[in-house]
């Protein structure tokens, strides 16, 4: 039982930073932008946090470099996608690389050194309670952190008027401006925002779950990952972060498996959620296909299953919207 | 845009390149770098001797060669992000077939295992290109995550099967025989053959995009394909195709870098070239015209930047930084140009 418990504190540990990065995600594609330099704003985030932590002895700042940096680059991203009319994917695309190198390129002198971490948190009381404060009891910061920005952004995003002027620029960019939204603007927020939680994922990761700088990190693919779980939980928070979750635990299993399979070396394992990537998208996307329809329609167990969990990007993801153009 | 002068679009790139600049002095500030020391070390790097022309040589031609093949699908208006996949599937295609040939071989057996590299970048790029068409799945994914894949067979290859006796590490394979190295040319570190191969990409791009059917037909199915499934023109297998062209160009490459450079197997055997010729086409916006010159100024930078941890100590991560910029920088002024255009026709 105890070793039940301390498997599901230590997906809830790696899976922290990609909560954060999907929930970030989630909310920039929910508005509409598709912000693809993911990657390399986590590991710039994770430099930024890093370096500050150990120049001002504060990881707190740290995280707070990090979230900065990341809002930063999705505001570069903001600009010149929403108000330059430039591809949002082609800009993202070089983020990412530029983002990457840069990282590489600042952090040279903190490579390797030591540095301040978040440590731990301890809930008074919560460590007597049985199996859950193993779970619970000392946990990183970052795990609490990402629990509550879940629960934030579903609120956020479902039952608060910000969440539903973000939902109908991101549906119908024309419809919201008609109603009086100014599209653009509420996009570039969100986009900030939205960067600011991928940065703190760079953070969690630099100053808690692999803590410390280097070439390689650590994190590098990460951002990718979290790119797909968000198109694979359906642009929902709550099932992103499911998402975020499964394939934390498939990262935590693979250190299990690599005891069990001591023949296949160890950076083969860490190449393993790349496959799995592919295949879950895969499988998502067969599942919108009319012949799959039809077979999961024909079964009611599949059909009961199939409705919880549809699937639909927003209706105006990646597309541009001109006011001046005319309604 | 095509019936502005000359002078104007030369005085915008200007104004990209002066931003680039600007940016980038910016961006490096924090290290604390020498702006103009840095850039003499950069050219003087890679140009001050012929031997490192000929490294500079070296490089632009698997950048060509994947730069030239990111064309194809795009063409079709598709992101073969995989490339860099297809570089390392066509390294490793390459050692396979002269895993037999461990003490020599002739030039017969250096032309069956640049075959098998193509082959090898094709079959990759042919995953991506059935994931995308038949799975659904957006090209960048199913690229980037065969990419990791590729270097996830790699390393098992290199700690695993193909470790050399011994010692498996980091530094790869048996090297092979020197009898299988591709010529050099003169003394320096490029080959006549990797060169004759880049030439030959680019006109085989150039031939296939603008003087056959089969890359009007290409372009039509970019363009509008729907219109294209009704007028017959096959846009599934023409996607396919087009990807398997690019796969088999960055295959080559893959094959030029086990030959001609390292000679053997690495884990970083694409040198990421494969993310450098994307960023490269983006430059070029496409235009076969610019690739071999952009091609040519990023492997300066690349070799340049070889220099900077020696005699200034910071990272070599710097070209890549630049060449970012660059394109950063390019799309910025060309969103400034759309955004000034609008708001003239506004008034």
């Amino acid at each position: 039982m105890d070793t039940f418990a301390l498997t599901i504190a230590a997906i809830l540990m790696a899976g922290a930073p990609l909560v954060l990065a999907t929930l970030g995600e989630t909310l920039t594609e929910k508005a509409g932008i598709v912000n693809l330099s993911l990657d390399g704003s986590i590991l710039l985030a994770a430099m930024a946090a890093f370096a500050c932590s150990a120049i001002f002895d504060s990881p707190w700042l740290g995280m707070l470099a990090g979230a900065a940096v990341g809002a930063a680059i999705a505001g570069v991203l903001g600009v010149i996608g929403i108000y330059l009319g430039q591809s949002q994917l082609a800009v993202g695309f070089i983020l990412t690389l530029l983002s990457r190198d840069l990282a590489y390129f600042l952090g040279h002198n903190f490579s390797r050194q030591p540095g301040p971490d978040l440590g731990l948190w301890t809930i008074p009381g919560m460590g007597d309670v049985p199996f859950v404060g193993l779970i619970f009891g000392a946990r990183s910061p970052v795990v609490y952190m990402s629990l509550m920005a879940i629960v934030f952004c579903w609120w956020w995003m479902f039952r608060t008027e910000g969440g539903m002027r973000l939902r109908a620029v991101g549906e119908s960019p024309r419809a919201a401006f008609g109603r009086g939204i100014r599209v653009r603007l509420v996009r570039l927020y969100y986009c900030l925002a939205g960067g600011a939680l991928v940065g703190l994922a760079g953070g969690a990761y630099s100053l808690a779950v692999k803590p410390g700088w280097g070439r390689p990190q650590g994190c590098e693919g990460a951002g990718w990952i979290a790119l797909a779980i968000v198109i694979f939980g359906g642009w929902h928070p709550v099932r992103t972060a499911l998402g975020a979750f499964f394939f934390a635990a498939l990262q935590v299993s693979g250190i299990h498996l690599q005891e069990i399979f001591p023949s296949i070396p160890a950076p083969v394992f860490q190449v393993a959620p790349f496959p799995m990537m592919i295949l879950t998208l895969l499988a998502v996307n067969m599942g919108r296909m009319g012949w799959i329809q039809d077979i999961i329609r024909r079964h009611p167990f599949l059909k009961s299953l199939s409705k919880g969990w549809s699937i639909e990007a927003p209706a105006a993801l990646g597309q541009d919207f001109n006011p001046k153009k005319g309604l | 845009m095509n019936r502005e002068s000359l002078l104007t679009q030369t005085g915008w790139l200007i104004l990209a390149l002066l931003l680039a600049l600007a940016l980038t002095v910016i961006v490096a500030l924090p290290t604390g770098a020498p702006p103009f020391e840095t850039i003499y070390v950069l050219f003087q790097g890679s140009l001050s001797s012929w031997s490192k022309v000929g490294r500079v040589l070296a490089g632009w031609v698997p950048l060509t060669l994947c730069s030239a093949g990111l064309l194809i699908p795009f063409t079709a208006r598709l992101w073969n992000i995989g490339v860099e996949g297809q570089v390392i599937m066509g390294a490793i295609f390459c050692t396979a077939a002269l895993r037999p040939f461990d003490d020599g071989g002739s030039a017969g057996v250096i032309a069956l295992a640049l075959a098998a590299s193509a082959a090898g970048g094709a079959f990759w790029a042919l995953l991506a290109g059935l994931l995308r068409v038949f799975g659904r799945v957006h090209e960048i994914f199913s690229g980037l995550g065969l990419n990791f894949v590729a270097l996830g067979v790699t390393l098992w290859l290199i700690f695993g099967p193909w470790k050399r006796p011994g010692v498996a590490s980091m530094s790869g394979t048996e090297p092979l025989d020197i009898s299988l190295w591709l010529p050099r040319l003169a003394n320096m570190s490029v080959s006549w053959v990797g060169l004759a191969l880049a030439v030959a990409a680019l006109a085989l791009v150039y031939i296939l995009l603008h003087r056959t059917k089969w890359g009007l037909k290409l372009r039509a199915v970019g363009e509008n394909p729907k219109a294209a499934t009704l007028f017959s023109l096959g846009p599934r297998r023409r996607l396919l195709q087009a990807f398997m062209f690019c796969g088999g160009l960055a295959g080559l490459a893959g094959a030029v870098q086990v030959l001609g450079v390292y000679h053997r197997l690495l884990p970083n055997i694409s040198s990421g070239y494969g993310y450098t010729a994307l960023l490269v086409s983006m430059m070029a916006s496409f235009r076969l015209s610019l690739v071999p010159f952009i091609c040519l100024f990023f492997a300066i930078l690349n070799v340049g930047s070889i220099q900077l941890p020696l005699q200034l100590g910071l990272d070599s991560s710097l070209s890549g930084v630049i060449q970012g910029i660059m394109v950063l920088s390019l799309f910025i002024v060309q969103g400034l140009r759309l955004w000034l255009k609008q708001r003239k026709e506004a008034d």
